[in-house]
């Protein structure tokens, strides 16, 4: 198709031409243009159907406050639902589809839903799906989601990367409009460090869609060299393609600039779209203004638009959106439109103007005091109906009708921190309020300031205003400083299917249903009619709504208040959002210091808060994991293994004043520990609820290093950092985390000793004797290497935690490793871990669960009476310490083949199992291969006391019924001979 | 003298760069860290004996001390972050140890942190697509702790608008290596 309706002029490069698609049919446009204006050119008006009604739809405006022009993008992963074809750059072979019907855009199945308008009015879900209540889950659910939303999913992910950026201002100016190209230039020449971003692919905002001048030449001219000389400040920052979304705390300001939508595909490398955060001191809103329609009865048609649409794609496209084209307004917009209509050789039906004493043109037909009533056109307009001001109807041939209703001031972002806009009755439209976010000017169209040249003037002087410039404002160029105020317009009297929601379906009929129902306040209105929702947020239908539902209530349209604006102001991805953090990058990744030593061993990691954790270390002819468990249990428990316990937080502690400190954050004693020795901790909440454990090595008087559980090491950090700073800042004493600068590994096992006799370097003695269980000290290994060492056991056998600097782990693993080899050493994992800690009754994350205390866990008699410590007082409360309170037990099954699942729930071996019953539950849960049957920790009611007892362990979800018996917590060596040989 | 080799953090024997456009990446793992803090009463003699050790007085909050044979980082009250070569310090606890006696608690920091020197014309761009440190405005000397794609780092400017480095924790080293290389790519 040739592009029948391409008109002279314009900011398009006609010495390009671009191929693009639309519903599976070629077009042609040009650099410069967006998707609704080649398509307006080729002659196509329909691009889309409403949401309720799958009415007919053009585009209504010819920015980013269009309702109707919403289209899929691109096909395949990168396709993009919901789209603005307004705003949408054309490129060579841009595919796009229109959506929300139910077969051809022409002929939608679903277009029925406009005969039963009657019944889908507003509120129809209230009254329509309330019975019969079965019919809900099964029938009117299924049917709602299948018509609700407008464009599709792929449901495939985004082959394309997003990025976040941070930038830093003196100033950012929002709109480069006249008043923000103003604003820039201002600020630009007198040093600042300045952003000046807007959402269109062109600066120069209204100027490049009017005829007016500036200092004598073009306005859009003139905004070329403004931009020209812009680009040429090196303290100015330009970001075209850029939508500022969200004024934040603090002067911070989110904004999504589009890299590459304009193009095919994103270059290597690059992202589609940036989500930047920019931190400004001052920031001057330029944001202009948004034309709002009139409403009468079939306004919605396509070739209906907004007058300064009509304009935009006439003088700034070179794109007519029909060859005769009929004016409806109710100021002097309407004629401005008809002029440059006019210019580019396009036949002017009428201007219907509302205002008896319209202006009239020789050049056109005017028609003061009439209104367009009615239109007709099935996928298009073809009439309009006008009422004369004698009351007889005409109807007026036209493929187009340009409507001009006044102008809103888009104060959307002055609402981002509660502002509230205030009306303001010359204009009558909400202007911004004086509530701004801090820092924030306003300037231009979007304060209210509606000629070029005021445009100009505010933006200087919020420029000069903002960086403190004194003296006189310096002499502007020379623009049009009209009077454009004039009286609203906002609807045809007896309208009824007047759309004032396009995207929404919403009509001053639902407005009237509304206020006749009782939803009156603006904030019902909206709900209840969805009117403002969606995509454009209501852009050119809030103040519409308001003021009918003003008309009805009786009151002005300030006292019925207008609903306040949230971020974003424009649909965002939810890919910016997320920006690089998705898939194996949605966080950082900790890597212990064997972990290339793991990999290179074929071990399967686990996820560990951030951390990958070597599981287990499977064997080629090991073919389910408990078989490698199994062997890595029963080899370090026969001979010695070897396992990474890096993650476990370290965090050393210094000063004069160190053990006074952890005698006051642990519950049990630190204050006598001898150098060189250390000490299992348990650490309490100040509501006596165990917080975390751990060990505390006393390597100097005033020298500490204490451990913490993987999951915990943040936490315990930023617990002991608050009470040294904020409970106890007269203790002498320093904290900073090690955890990472150590690489350590447990060697346990009965050989543990002799493995480590040929690593450790001969001068210290490893002997029980020279250096027994819980002795620690700095040491040298593999001839002068500094280390330390820490005779501390997870497992309950004879064992080691040997750490050496980080670099040298790897070296040191395939040392350890070789060292073992004549002792079948084995590595073992966290599953390993796991199980040998069960087997000795060792409490980790699953008891410590942030709901049992000291007593919960066996060690109710470490917490000190002889000193004070934090936690250790509301331990005592009496509901903590009452007799049957719950103990740690182990539980092992009457049938050794039945297993025993974490999370089941004890009951008594007779009774009923319920909630009531409930005598405890299990927390950790294993198969033991040294005793060849499952165990099991769990919490029971007072469980001291009740070894031997016989309960029922019970798993309503999956079913499971075991008879168990209460045993003692240590399976293993519960005397601790192991550990101490 | 030991036998055990090394590995980076990056898992390499020796120290690795990538050149990406005009921009090149070098991980440093011959820097030796350690960190002072200050005793209770005893900030004075800190400073002081800092000041003898360093050269110059240690850095006040939002500065480096960039200096020969040691250079110096704020990290907080009363709390620095010492470097210098790792092969003629490797014992830089040690030797700030013997020198500061009890004066200052010191803590072996050189295997906690993985340093990245980022160079080129385009450095700044990079980082403003990395953190949130304004380091457009950083000048040589400027230091600021600041977060890379959830990672606390610092950051420290080497050279005004031509070479930053980012110091971040050595088990991410990775993580960080991987949010350098591809912010590199996607603004050179």
């Amino acid at each position: 198709m040739t592009q029948a309706n391409r008109v002279p002029g314009g900011q398009i490069d006609r010495s390009k031409t671009l191929k693009f698609n639309f519903d599976a049919k070629q077009y042609t446009g040009h650099p410069g243009d967006t998707l609704a204006s080649a398509l307006l050119a080729n002659g196509i008006r329909l691009m889309g159907r409403s949401f309720k009604y799958h009415r007919p739809r053009g585009p209504l405006t010819a920015g980013s406050e269009e309702p109707n022009a919403l289209v899929e993008l691109r096909g395949g992963a990168r396709q993009e639902p919901n789209t603005r074809a307004t705003t949408t750059e054309l490129y060579d072979g841009l595919w796009a589809r229109s959506q929300n019907r139910l077969g051809s855009l022409r002929f939608d199945l679903l277009a029925i839903n406009d005969r039963f308008s009657n019944f889908l009015t507003a509120g129809f879900y209230y009254k329509t799906f309330m019975w019969p209540a079965a019919f809900w889950e099964k029938l009117y659910e299924p049917i709602i989601r299948r018509a609700a939303g407008l464009g599709s999913l792929s449901l495939k992910a985004d082959p394309d990367s997003y990025d976040k950026g941070f930038l830093h201002c003196d100033l950012l100016v929002i709109g480069a409009g006249p008043s923000g190209l103003m604003a820039a230039l201002t600020a630009g020449r007198a040093g600042a460090d300045v952003i000046l971003a807007d959402e269109d692919f062109r600066f120069g905002g209204r100027l490049n869609s009017e005829t007016l001048s500036i200092a004598d030449q073009p306005g859009a001219d003139w905004a070329a060299g403004a931009v020209a000389e812009l680009a040429g400040l090196p303290n100015v920052r330009l970001m075209p393609r850029t939508t500022v979304i969200g004024a934040f705390d603090h002067g911070i300001y989110s904004a999504v600039e589009r890299v590459s939508d304009h193009l095919h595909s994103p270059d290597p490398g690059k992202p589609r779209q940036i989500l930047w955060r920019i931190y400004s001191r001052d920031t001057v809103l330029c944001a202009g203004a948004t034309e709002r329609p009139i409403a009468f009865d079939n306004n919605d048609r396509p070739g209906i638009m907004l007058g300064a649409a009509v304009r935009t794609y006439v003088n700034r496209f070179g794109a007519a959106p029909a060859q005769r084209i009929a004016l409806f307004t109710q100021s002097d917009d309407g004629h401005r439109t008809a002029r440059d209509l006019i210019a580019k050789g396009i036949k002017v039906a009428a201007v219907i103007d509302v205002r008896k004493e319209a202006p009239r043109d020789g050049a056109y037909e005017t028609l003061p005091g009439a209104q367009v009533v009615d239109t007709r056109g099935r996928m298009g307009l073809t009439f309009v109906e006008v009422r004369l001001p004698g009351g007889d109807t005409r109807l007026i041939e036209c493929g187009a009708l340009g409507v001009s209703g006044g102008w809103n001031p888009n104060v959307h972002l002055t609402c981002h921190q509660r502002g509230r806009p205030i009306w303001n009755n010359a204009l009558s439209a909400f202007v911004p309020g004086e509530s701004l976010p801090p820092g924030m000017l306003v300037a231009g169209a979007a304060k209210g300031e509606m000629s070029t040249a005021a445009a100009l003037r505010s933006g200087a002087q919020a420029a000069r205003k903002a960086l403190g410039l004194k003296g006189r404002l310096p002499v502007l160029p020379e623009a049009e400083d009209a009077d454009v105020t004039a009286p609203p317009f906002w609807y045809v009297q007896g309208a009824e299917r007047a759309w004032l929601d396009q995207q929404n379906d919403v009509t001053v009929k639902d407005v009237k249903l509304s206020h006749q129902e009782g939803f009156r306040a603006v904030e019902h209105l909206k709900r209840y009619t969805t009117l403002g929702m969606a995509t454009d947020q209501g852009k050119t239908s809030n103040l519409g709504g308001l003021a009918i539902m003003a008309e009805l209530a009786g009151k002005s349209i300030p006292e019925v208040g207008t609903t306040i604006f949230r971020p974003p102001y424009t649909p965002v991805a939810l890919a910016a959002f997320a920006g690089r953090a998705v898939g194996q990058d949605f966080h950082p990744t900790r890597k212990t210091p064997s972990h290339f030593w793991a990999k290179e061993r074929g071990a399967v990691f686990v996820e560990v808060g951030n951390w990958l954790r070597a599981q287990w270390f499977p064997l080629p002819h090991e073919t389910h994991w408990r078989e490698s468990v199994d062997r890595e249990v029963l080899g370090t428990r026969a001979s010695v293994g070897v396992c990474d316990v890096t993650t476990l937080g370290k965090i050393d502690v210094q000063g004069e004043d160190a053990a006074t400190f952890l005698n006051r954050v642990y519950c049990n004693g630190f204050a006598k520990l001898a150098v060189g020795r250390t000490r299992y901790g348990l650490m309490l909440r100040e509501d006596g609820i165990a917080m975390d454990d751990g060990t505390a090595a006393r390597l100097a008087e005033d020298h500490f290093v204490i451990t913490t559980t993987t999951a915990n090491a943040v936490s315990v950090y930023r617990h002991m950092e608050f009470v040294r700073q904020c409970l106890f800042p007269d203790l002498d004493v320093q904290l900073i985390s090690t955890t990472e600068a150590w690489a350590q590994f447990a060697v346990a096992g009965p050989n543990a000793r002799r493995v480590l006799q040929k690593i450790v370097d001969p001068e210290f003695d490893l002997s029980n004797e020279a250096f027994p269980f819980m002795a620690c000290g700095s040491i040298t290994v593999c001839g002068g290497l500094r280390a330390r060492l820490f005779r501390i056991s997870f497992s309950g056998e004879l064992a080691y935690e040997i750490a050496v600097p980080t670099r040298y782990g790897d070296a040191l693993i395939r040392r350890i490793m070789a060292a073992g080899a004549e002792f079948d050493i084995v590595p073992y994992g966290t599953e390993a871990l796991g199980v040998m800690r069960i087997e000795k009754g060792h409490a980790t994350g699953n008891e410590l669960n942030g709901t049992t205390t000291a007593l919960n866990l066996g060690m109710g008699r470490m917490v000190s009476k002889a000193k004070d410590s934090i936690g250790s007082v509301l331990s005592q409360r009496e509901g903590l310490t009452a007799p049957d309170a719950l103990h740690q037990v182990g539980l092992k099954p009457l049938n050794p083949d039945d297993t025993v699942p974490a999370g089941a729930h004890l009951m008594a071996a007779t009774g009923p199992i319920d909630a009531a019953h409930d005598q405890g539950y299990v927390t950790s849960a294993c198969y033991s291969p040294n005793l060849g049957h499952h165990i099991a920790l769990g919490f029971l009611k007072g469980g001291a006391a009740r070894l031997g007892e016989v309960l029922r362990l019970v798993s309503p979800l999956t079913g499971v019924e075991t008879r168990v018996e209460v045993v003692s917590a240590h399976f293993i060596d519960p005397e601790g001979e192991r550990l101490r040989a | 003298m030991h036998d055990l080799a090394p590995l980076t953090a990056l898992g390499h024997a020796a120290p690795w760069t990538d050149q990406i456009g005009g921009m090149a990446i070098t991980e440093r793992p011959q820097i030796a860290l350690a960190s002072v803090t200050a005793r209770q009463g005893r900030e004075p003699t800190c400073r002081q004996t800092l000041t003898t050790w360093l050269g110059d007085g240690p850095p006040p909050p939002g500065k480096a001390l960039l200096r020969d044979p040691f250079s110096a980082l704020w990290m907080g009250p009363d709390q620095w972050i010492v470097a210098a070569d790792y092969d003629a310090h490797e014992r830089l606890a040690d030797e700030l140890k013997a020198k500061l006696k009890q004066a200052a608690s010191i803590t072996e920091q050189t295997d906690a942190w993985v340093c990245f020197d980022v160079s080129g014309d385009r450095v700044v761009d990079l980082c403003e697509r990395l953190c949130p440190a304004p380091a457009r405005r950083m000048q040589t000397g400027d230091a600021q702790r600041t977060t890379v794609h959830q990672m606390g780092c610092f950051l420290v400017c080497l050279k005004q608008s031509e070479e930053m480095r980012f110091i971040g924790p050595r088990s991410s080293a990775g993580s960080l290596y991987h949010a350098l290389v591809t912010a590199a790519d996607a603004i050179v």
